[in-house]
C-alpha cells in the first residue's frame, strides 16, 4: 500500500521558481492525502472507529471527499443523512400511525438509527447539533443498538454504524458537540484545501476501493501488541488528551491502517498514522519534543523531515521525565505524525473545546405555547393558544379505537341510536400539543474594561461586581460570556458557557493595565450578542468601564479619535436593541460612562453606589423586561 | 408485556456487557454501586464525570453481579412473596382479578432488573399505558406496565440524566418519592409499587441537574479520567481485548465477577447484624454539621452506606474507616452549593473529613 502511506514521499519534484507556493501546495496535497487515508480507514471499520469529523464548508472539496468516502463503503451499506431537526419518531422509531390504523395492529416504524445498522450516518451542519440529538446518537454508538420506549412500544434494534459529521463552523465559537466528537476517531480539516489539491482520477478511486475491501477481510487477524497500546496511550498523555476514548480509537485506527497496508501486525507506520489522524487533532498541548521550536512554528511545519539530530538530543534532556516513560518508537511516531499546522490547530482546538464545555444549547428548554422552535409534544388540551399536533393526537388515539367502538356499540345497542361506524374517535385526552422552545434562555455577556485607567483597585471591585452577578446568573441558569479589553484589543476570554467556575477562573486571572480600546470592547460585545441572538437566545450585555477611551478601532492611541470611535460603537450597539447595563467603574461620578450609556440606550449604574443588591436587581430587571 | 416479540434492551446487552471486575480503578464508583446493591434504601446513585470513564459501562456491568431475587411467579411488578401486602393489587388479593392462593404460592427466581430509560422515551412507556396489541386486536382495555413496573425492586438507569426531559423528571421525582406509580386514564386506574434504585450518569458539561432531582440520589460519585499512564494503558488494553473477543474476555473475568457477586450476596445477609455504635452516629453527625448539609437525609444516608460497606468488608460494626470511605459520596451533593467554589464540593468534603478524622 504505497499511495496512502507516503504523506511526504510523493510530489518531491516541484519546480522551484516559486518556492513558497510549491511548499504550500505540498502541504495542502499532503493534507488531502491524509483526508483520503482517513476515508479509507473509516471505510474499513466504520463502527469501531466511530466516525470522522470533517471540518469544511460545503463546496467542491468536501463533495469530492464525501464521494470518495461513500464510494469506499460496502455497496450495500445504508447511508442516511440525519437532519438537525429530526424528530424522535423518525430518529429512534415508534408507532407507525398509518399502518396501525390501517391494520388494526400495533405496527412499529423503524427509526433512522435502526435503518442505518451496518452503514453510515451523515450529520450535516454538525456544529448546530443540539446536545439532545448528540446524546441519542452517542447512546446508539455506545451500545450498538437503539432502545425505544415510545408510544406503547418497547423495542430494541441493532444499530452499528459510523458517523460522518460535517462541521461547517465559520468561527471557533461553534463546534460539533464534544460528546460526539469524543467518540469519532478521526478529525480532519479540509478548510485550507482547494479543488486543485484534491485532484485524482477515477482509476485511483477504484484502486482504493479494492484495497479497502481486502483490508476489511484482513482486519480480524491483525495483531496489536501491548507495545502499540502503550505507545498510543503514552502519546495521548504527551499531547495532553484526557479522554481515554482517544487512545482506544487510535488503536482501532492503527489496526485498520495495518490491514490497509497488508501487514499482519501493527507497525510504527501505522502508529504514526493513528497519531496523526486520531490523536494530533485532539492535542491540547504540544509534545515536549517541540518546545524549543515553539518560536518558529513555520520552520517546523515546512520542514518536518529536516529536523536535525542535535535538536532532538537537547530536547530529550530537557524533558527527561516525560520521555523516559515513552520508548523511542513512540517518540518517532509522534514526531513523524504531527500534522503541518499543529500550532494553529491547537489554537482552534482551545476555543472549540471551550465551546464544547459550554454546550449551552442543550440546557434548559423552556416550553411555550405557540412560538419558537418546535421541540416536541406535550399532553394537554389545545387551549390558550397552544397548537394541536394532529399526528401526535391521532397516534395517541389509535390504540383506543377498538375499545371505544366496542363501548359505543354497547351503549348504542341499549339506546337504539345508530353508531357512526368507522370514523376515528378522538377524545379530549388524546389531544397533544406542540411544544416550542422559547427564547428566554439568556446569555449575560460581561465586557470588562481592564485597562490602566481603571486603576487596579477599581478592577478588583469590578471583578467583585461580576462575581456577584455570576452567582445570580447561576440562580437563573443563564449562560455567561466574558470579554476583556485592554491594551490594543478586546478579547473573548470565555465564550458563552454555563460553567461559572470557568468564568470565575478567567476573571481571576485577568490582568489589568494598558490602554482602553473601548470601541473594540463594545464591538466585540455587540458581535457576540448578535451571535447569541442568532442562536435564539436573549443576550444581555453588562459593560464595566469608566468610559475613558484612549485607543481607537484602528488600535491607534489618541483620546479624541478613540472617544469618537467608542461613541460610534455605542450607538451601533444601541441600534441593535440589545439590553445593556453600563456599570461605571470610575472612582468619582464622571459624565463619560453616562454619555456612553445614553448612546447605547443602556441602563446606567455607578459602581461606587452599587451594592450587590442593586446590581443584581438591575440585571434581573433587564432580563425580565425582555421576557 | 404485549405479545409481539420484543427484545428487551437490557437483556440483550447483559449477555455481552463488559465485566464489572475488569473495570480498572474507579473504586468510589464501584463501591457506591455495590452499596446500592446491598442496601437499595440508600436512594440511588448519581455518577457524574469526564467522558470515556466507563460510567455507563459500570452500571450495565452491575446487572450481572446482582444475586437473583424471589418474585411471585408471573407477577408483572416483581412483587416479593414475603411482603405481599405492599405489593401490587393482584398480589395483595384486593381489587379486581384476585390471584388464587396457589398462584401466590408459586415463586420464581429472576435476575434483579436493571432497566434502561433511554432518551426520547415517552411518558406512556415510563408509567405504563394501554396494552396496544390487545386494545387494537380485541378492543380490550388492559394495562401494560411500563419501565417503572419493570424496574420495581431493581435498578432504573438513566444515562445522560441531565438531558432528561422535564416532564419525565417530574414524574420520576414523584414516583421515587412515594415508591408507588399511579396511572389514571380513561377507565384505567392502576397503582402499583415502584421502588427502585435510581442510577443516573452524565457529564456536568452538558448541563446541571435540577436540585430536586439531585437531592433524590443517596450517593453521588465524581469520576475522573485516571492520570497515571500505567492505569490508562491497562484500561485501553482491556477494552481492546473485550472488543475483539467479548466471550473469551467475559469468561476470563467470570471468576472475579462471581466473587464480587458472592460478596454482595453475603453482605446483604450480614447487613442486618452490623452494629452502629453511638460513637459512629456521633461521628456522622459531627461530619454533617461541620460540612453544613441541609436536613437529616445526609446523616441517614451516610450511616446506611457505612453499614453496607462494613457488611461488604465482613465486619460487624461500623468503624471510622467505613464512614470515611463513603462520606464523600454520601455528602458531596448535599452541600449548600457555592457555584463559584473552584475546588468543587468533593474537595470541600475531603477537607472536613481530614479535619475530623485527622489526615
Amino acid at each position: 500500500m504505497t499511495r496512502a502511506g507516503g504523506a511526504t514521499s510523493a510530489d518531491a519534484g516541484q519546480p522551484a521558481d516559486n518556492q513558497a507556493d510549491a511548499k504550500h501546495a505540498d502541504v495542502a496535497r499532503a493534507a488531502w492525502r491524509q483526508a483520503v487515508l482517513a476515508a479509507e480507514l473509516f471505510a474499513i471499520d466504520p463502527a469501531r472507529l466511530g466516525g470522522i469529523v470533517v471540518t469544511a464548508l460545503a463546496g467542491p472539496v468536501r463533495d469530492r471527499w464525501l464521494d470518495i468516502a461513500r464510494g469506499l463503503l460496502p455497496s450495500n451499506a445504508p447511508v442516511r443523512k440525519v437532519p438537525l431537526n429530526v424528530t424522535d419518531e423518525r430518529l429512534l422509531g415508534g408507532l407507525d400511525l398509518a399502518a396501525t390504523l390501517a391494520t388494526g395492529r400495533a405496527m412499529a416504524e423503524t427509526g433512522l438509527l435502526a435503518e442505518v445498522d451496518g452503514g453510515v450516518v451523515i450529520v450535516p451542519m454538525a456544529e448546530r447539533m443540539t446536545g439532545g440529538l448528540a446524546a441519542r446518537v452517542t447512546a446508539a454508538l455506545d451500545q450498538g443498538r437503539v432502545a425505544i420506549e415510545r408510544d406503547g412500544l418497547g423495542l430494541s434494534f441493532p444499530s452499528r454504524f459510523g458517523v460522518i459529521a460535517l462541521d461547517e463552523r465559520m468561527s471557533d465559537d461553534e463546534a460539533t458537540p464534544a460528546s460526539l466528537r469524543d467518540r469519532l476517531a478521526i478529525h480532519c480539516d479540509l478548510r485550507a484545501l482547494s479543488m486543485r489539491d484534491a485532484a485524482g482520477g477515477t482509476d485511483e478511486d477504484q484502486g482504493r476501493s479494492r484495497d479497502v475491501i481486502t483490508a476489511r477481510a484482513r482486519l480480524a487477524s491483525i495483531v496489536v501488541s501491548d507495545d502499540v497500546i502503550e505507545a498510543l496511550v503514552g502519546a495521548a498523555a504527551v499531547l495532553g488528551i484526557a479522554s481515554l476514548r482517544a487512545p482506544m480509537l487510535a488503536v482501532a485506527a492503527a489496526r485498520a491502517s495495518a490491514a490497509l497496508a497488508g501487514r499482519p501486525v501493527v507497525t510504527q507506520d501505522d502508529l504514526a498514522r493513528a497519531v496523526g489522524l486520531v490523536l494530533a487533532p485532539r492535542a491540547t498541548r504540544l509534545p515536549p519534543i517541540n518546545e524549543q521550536n515553539d518560536e518558529q512554528p513555520d520552520d517546523r511545519t515546512e520542514n518536518p523531515e529536516n529536523r536535525s539530530e542535535p535538536d532532538v538530543a537537547g530536547q530529550e534532556q530537557q524533558n527527561g521525565q516525560d520521555q523516559r516513560q515513552l520508548d523511542d518508537m513512540l517518540i518517532e511516531a509522534v514526531r513523524a505524525a504531527l500534522p503541518a499546522a499543529l500550532l494553529a490547530q491547537l489554537q482552534c482546538q482551545g476555543t472549540s473545546r471551550a465551546k464544547g464545555n459550554a454546550a449551552g444549547k442543550s440546557g434548559v428548554e423552556r416550553k411555550v405555547l405557540n412560538r419558537g422552535r418546535p421541540i416536541g409534544v406535550s399532553r394537554r388540551a389545545p387551549r390558550g393558544g397552544a397548537r394541536l399536533d394532529l399526528v401526535a393526537t391521532l397516534r395517541a388515539a389509535a390504540p383506543w379505537q377498538q375499545v371505544r367502538r366496542n363501548a359505543r356499540a354497547a351503549a348504542a345497542s341499549g339506546s337504539g341510536v345508530p353508531t357512526g361506524s368507522q370514523r376515528v374517535e378522538v377524545r379530549s385526552e388524546d389531544f397533544r400539543t406542540k411544544r416550542f422552545r422559547q427564547r428566554t434562555e439568556s446569555t449575560t455577556i460581561f465586557a470588562v474594561d481592564a485597562s490602566g485607567s481603571t486603576a487596579l483597585d477599581r478592577l478588583a471591585e469590578a471583578k467583585g461586581a461580576v462575581e456577584l452577578l455570576l452567582a445570580d446568573c447561576y440562580v437563573r441558569r443563564d449562560q455567561v460570556a466574558l470579554i476583556a479589553f485592554r491594551g490594543k484589543v478586546a478579547e473573548l476570554l470565555l465564550p458563552p458557557s454555563r460553567s461559572l467556575v470557568r468564568a470565575k477562573r478567567c476573571l481571576a486571572s485577568l490582568p489589568g493595565g494598558g490602554g482602553t480600546p473601548l470601541a473594540s470592547g463594545i464591538d466585540a460585545a455587540r458581535a457576540l450578542a448578535e451571535a447569541v441572538a442568532r442562536k435564539g437566545q436573549t443576550p444581555v450585555i453588562v459593560l464595566l468601564t469608566d468610559g475613558r477611551a484612549n485607543v481607537g478601532r484602528t488600535a491607534k492611541g489618541g483620546r479624541p479619535a478613540a472617544e469618537a470611535d467608542a461613541k460610534d460603537a455605542a450607538r451601533a450597539l444601541g441600534l441593535t436593541g440589545t439590553r445593556t447595563l453600563v456599570i461605571d467603574t470610575s472612582p468619582r461620578s464622571e459624565p463619560f460612562a453616562r454619555t456612553l450609556a445614553d448612546a447605547m440606550r443602556a441602563r446606567y449604574i455607578a459602581l461606587p453606589f452599587a451594592s450587590s443588591h442593586t446590581l443584581s436587581e438591575a440585571v434581573r430587571s433587564e432580563i425580565q423586561d425582555e421576557r | 408485556m404485549s405479545s409481539h416479540s420484543q427484545i428487551s434492551p437490557i437483556a440483550a446487552s447483559q449477555n455481552r456487557s463488559f465485566p464489572f471486575s475488569a473495570i480498572v480503578g474507579q473504586d468510589e464508583m464501584k463501591t457506591a454501586l455495590m452499596v446500592a446493591a446491598i442496601d437499595p434504601t440508600i436512594g440511588g446513585v448519581l455518577i457524574f464525570g469526564d467522558r470515556g470513564t466507563g460510567k455507563s459501562t459500570a452500571v450495565r456491568a452491575l446487572a450481572s453481579l446482582l444475586p437473583l431475587m424471589t418474585v411471585v411467579a408471573g407477577c408483572r411488578f416483581n412483587c416479593d412473596p414475603a411482603t405481599r401486602t405492599s405489593g401490587c393489587a393482584l398480589c395483595q388479593n384486593t381489587g379486581q382479578g384476585e390471584r388464587s392462593r396457589e398462584a401466590l404460592a408459586r415463586t420464581a427466581f429472576v435476575p434483579v432488573p436493571v432497566v434502561d430509560l433511554p432518551l426520547g422515551a415517552t411518558e406512556d412507556r415510563v408509567v405504563g399505558a394501554l396494552d396496544l396489541e390487545r386494545a387494537l386486536t380485541r378492543g380490550d382495555k388492559a394495562f401494560e406496565p411500563g419501565l417503572l413496573a419493570r424496574a420495581n425492586r431493581g435498578f432504573l438507569y438513566i444515562d445522560e440524566v441531565n438531558l432528561l426531559e422535564d416532564h419525565l423528571v417530574d414524574l420520576l421525582l414523584d414516583v421515587a418519592g412515594s415508591g408507588e406509580n399511579v396511572v389514571e386514564r380513561e377507565g384505567l386506574s392502576i397503582r402499583h409499587p415502584a421502588r427502585f434504585v435510581l442510577v443516573g450518569s452524565g457529564n456536568p458539561e452538558e448541563g446541571e441537574l435540577r436540585p430536586q432531582l439531585l437531592d433524590r440520589f443517596g450517593l453521588s460519585v465524581e469520576v475522573t479520567t485516571p492520570q497515571d499512564v500505567k492505569t490508562r494503558v491497562e484500561v485501553v488494553r482491556r477494552r481492546d481485548a473485550f472488543e475483539r473477543e467479548p466471550e473469551a474476555f467475559i469468561a476470563r473475568w467470570q471468576p472475579e465477577d462471581a466473587r464480587a457477586s458472592a460478596s454482595i450476596a453475603a453482605a446483604r445477609e450480614r447487613i442486618r447484624g452490623v452494629e452502629v455504635s453511638d460513637a459512629a452516629l456521633e461521628r456522622a453527625a459531627e461530619l454533617c454539621i461541620a460540612i453544613g448539609t441541609d436536613g437529616l437525609r445526609g446523616e441517614l444516608t451516610l450511616i446506611r452506606a457505612a453499614r453496607a460497606v462494613a457488611a461488604l468488608d465482613g465486619t460487624h460494626a461500623v468503624s471510622d474507616d467505613h464512614i470515611r470511605r463513603v462520606a464523600p459520596s454520601a455528602l458531596r451533593h448535599r452541600l449548600r452549593r457555592d457555584p463559584l467554589d473552584e475546588a468543587g464540593s468533593g474537595a470541600r468534603v475531603a477537607r472536613v473529613i481530614e479535619g475530623i478524622f485527622g489526615a
